[in-house]
């Protein structure tokens, strides 16, 4: 079986400031780390193929070639090899999915691609579906638990109010959840064993994707919060006397 | 025109509330979809504003992407769309990015904002966990965006206002996946989303038991909705996901909000950010809820909780 993983780059969220002044958070020096729920979908990939020999695993990243520190993460997991692709200056989903599936083209013949429901930076969650529409093929999205059989595949999949539990032919996309599974960590000797695994560089040329983007960001603002903050930290019976004045004064004791 | 669908009739009276009011500063007709037959639902729609529902007959007894996509790009392929509104509950949130992949045009997700300016549809959506909004810009067209439900006020009735219904049965491929089974989740039956008073308990809480502590609380300040963060209910499972509020739970604005026992990382700031005041319960000082908090109070909530709990029954009389 042959199986991609879809994984991005991603700055740190956690780790992420924000000015004072702006309260714009400041990109600058933020970590970049593998999206939290993209590895989640490489561990799947990794589980499927603890079950069904001569399985194969391709990451693909769309991403600046820094990148590719982040996809030897994925390769000390377990995945066989990686392609990273350098997007051209300006792109966005539009652009991103049409790399990823000329990417995965040429990769060859697939029968799972597994992304995360959406990464943890933006959240915006259209890699996944996007990929399945240029490439013509199902897409099941949201799943907390894989089936991987010879011809076909079960998944349930959480969709808020309901379970839905869906089932596809291969080829198949699939967006898993966080709570499908808990990612492995490697360890030093995977890591240093890793190092010869291939990794591929494509751009958007060495694909004849010449698309510009369809959507623009014009600005990011800020979100300011604007709080009191007033923290009571001395005698818990003092605390408390204080905290419940100051509720009654604002009117939410009825 | 301006199309909206979602397959969720509430959402979709906010739909037809937003995209009337940009269809009338684009100058356009305010379309609707219905995929399934209800001639009643197309009616109403009317009444809301639509001056065209488009009721697509199908064979599908349930939501699925594939088929839903190749139907709303055949309603387009035929009436055209400037302005495409789906409202964002999990089916539609995988629905508008597959029809932006097939259009080849732009998508925002999870608008909150939506407005025209210098003639471009401009979408504005919160990132990085709340830290940031993004304001977006289309260059292609359809636009589509997908509105989160509470965002825009429902289009009010009027009984006066005329469409016309278009009714079609259009063929489309059968995707080759298909639903098994449905299962409705186990659900509480709370709704964190219209709550007016929440309390909310996180990691600091050693046991499923102690959650009683936060059920006291709230019938104290008369409020009877328990939230937790993301442990408590993806994880542990001490509560069901109904409770779960943060950026992949539920998002809230209640008038007052108590976190007890949560450490206040950036996912769960962003389900609770919009409460008009917040109340955090922390034994650490340092715990980030304080940064996002009106009042707080250091301290072991094993011992706070019964003795707020108290203190506020008594002030209440």
């Amino acid at each position: 079986m042959n199986i991609i993983v879809c994984a991005k780059q991603v700055v740190d969220v956690s780790e992420m400031k924000i000015d004072p002044n702006t309260k714009k958070p400041i990109l600058q020096g933020v970590p970049q780390k593998i999206s939290d729920i993209d590895k989640n979908a490489l561990e799947e990939a990794l589980r499927i193929r603890s079950e069904h020999s001569d399985t194969s695993i391709t990451v693909v990243t769309v991403g600046s070639s820094d990148a590719k520190e982040r996809i030897k993460e994925l390769l000390a997991m377990g995945a066989d090899g990686g392609v990273l692709v350098v997007p051209p200056q300006k792109y966005d989903y539009h652009v991103v999915s049409a790399l990823l599936a000329e990417a995965i083209k040429k990769i060859g013949n697939y029968d799972i691609i597994l992304c995360g429901e959406a990464s943890i930076d933006l959240f915006s969650g259209q890699v996944g579906p996007r990929l399945a529409g240029l490439l013509n093929i199902p897409q099941i999205t949201y799943a907390q638990n894989v089936k991987a059989g010879k011809e076909k595949v079960v998944a349930e999949r959480n969709m808020g109010e309901q379970m839905v539990t869906t089932e596809s032919t291969y080829p198949v996309l699939i967006t898993v959840t966080k709570e499908i599974n808990t990612p492995r960590l490697p360890s030093l000797m995977q890591i240093l064993s890793s190092a010869n695994k291939p990794i591929k560089e494509l751009s958007a040329d060495s694909l004849g994707v010449k698309l510009s983007p369809a959507i623009e960001t014009v600005e990011m603002k800020g979100v300011p919060m604007e709080r009191k903050n007033i923290v009571y930290k001395d005698d818990v019976n003092e605390s408390i006397k204080k905290l419940v004045d100051s509720l009654a004064k604002e009117g939410v004791l009825r | 025109m301006v199309l909206v669908f979602s397959d969720d009739k509430k959402m979709m009276l906010e739909l037809l509330g937003k995209g009337s009011e940009i269809a009338k500063e684009l100058k356009l007709k305010l379309n609707a979809v219905i995929i399934g037959k209800d001639d009643t639902l197309a009616k109403e729609y009317i009444s809301h504003g639509a001056d065209k529902v488009f009721v697509a007959e199908t064979d599908l007894n349930a939501f699925k992407a594939e088929e839903y996509t190749d139907i709303l790009d055949a309603i387009l392929k035929e009436a055209g769309a400037e302005v495409v509104l789906i409202g964002s509950n999990k089916n539609g949130k995988e629905l508008a990015p597959r029809l932006a992949s097939k259009l080849g045009t732009g998508c925002v997700t999870d608008c909150i904002k939506l407005y025209v300016k210098d003639k471009k549809l401009t979408a504005e959506r919160i990132v990085y966990s709340g830290n940031a909004i993004v304001v977006e810009q289309f260059n292609t067209k359809p636009s589509i965006v997908t509105v989160p439900s509470k965002v825009f006020d429902p289009s009010p009735k009027d009984s006066k206002h005329h469409g016309e219904i278009v009714k079609k049965k259009f063929d489309v491929n059968k995707s080759a996946s298909h639903i098994v089974k449905v299962q409705e989740m186990k659900s509480e039956g709370v709704n964190v989303e219209d709550a007016e008073i929440i309390v909310s308990c996180g990691r600091g809480f050693k046991s499923k038991d102690d959650i009683k502590l936060v059920d006291g609380l709230a019938g104290a300040l008369k409020g009877k909705t328990i939230g937790c963060s993301r442990p408590i209910a993806a994880d542990l499972k001490w509560l069901s996901e109904d409770h779960w509020i943060g950026l992949s739970g539920h998002k809230v604005k209640p008038k007052l909000y108590v976190a007890v026992g949560i450490s206040g990382q950036i996912q769960h700031i962003a389900g609770m950010r919009d409460s008009d005041i917040v109340v955090a319960i922390n034994k650490d000082p340092e715990a980030l809820i304080f940064k996002s908090a009106d009042y707080g109070i250091v301290g072991d909530l094993y011992e706070v909780v019964p003795k707020l709990t108290s203190a506020i029954k008594e002030k209440m009389g």
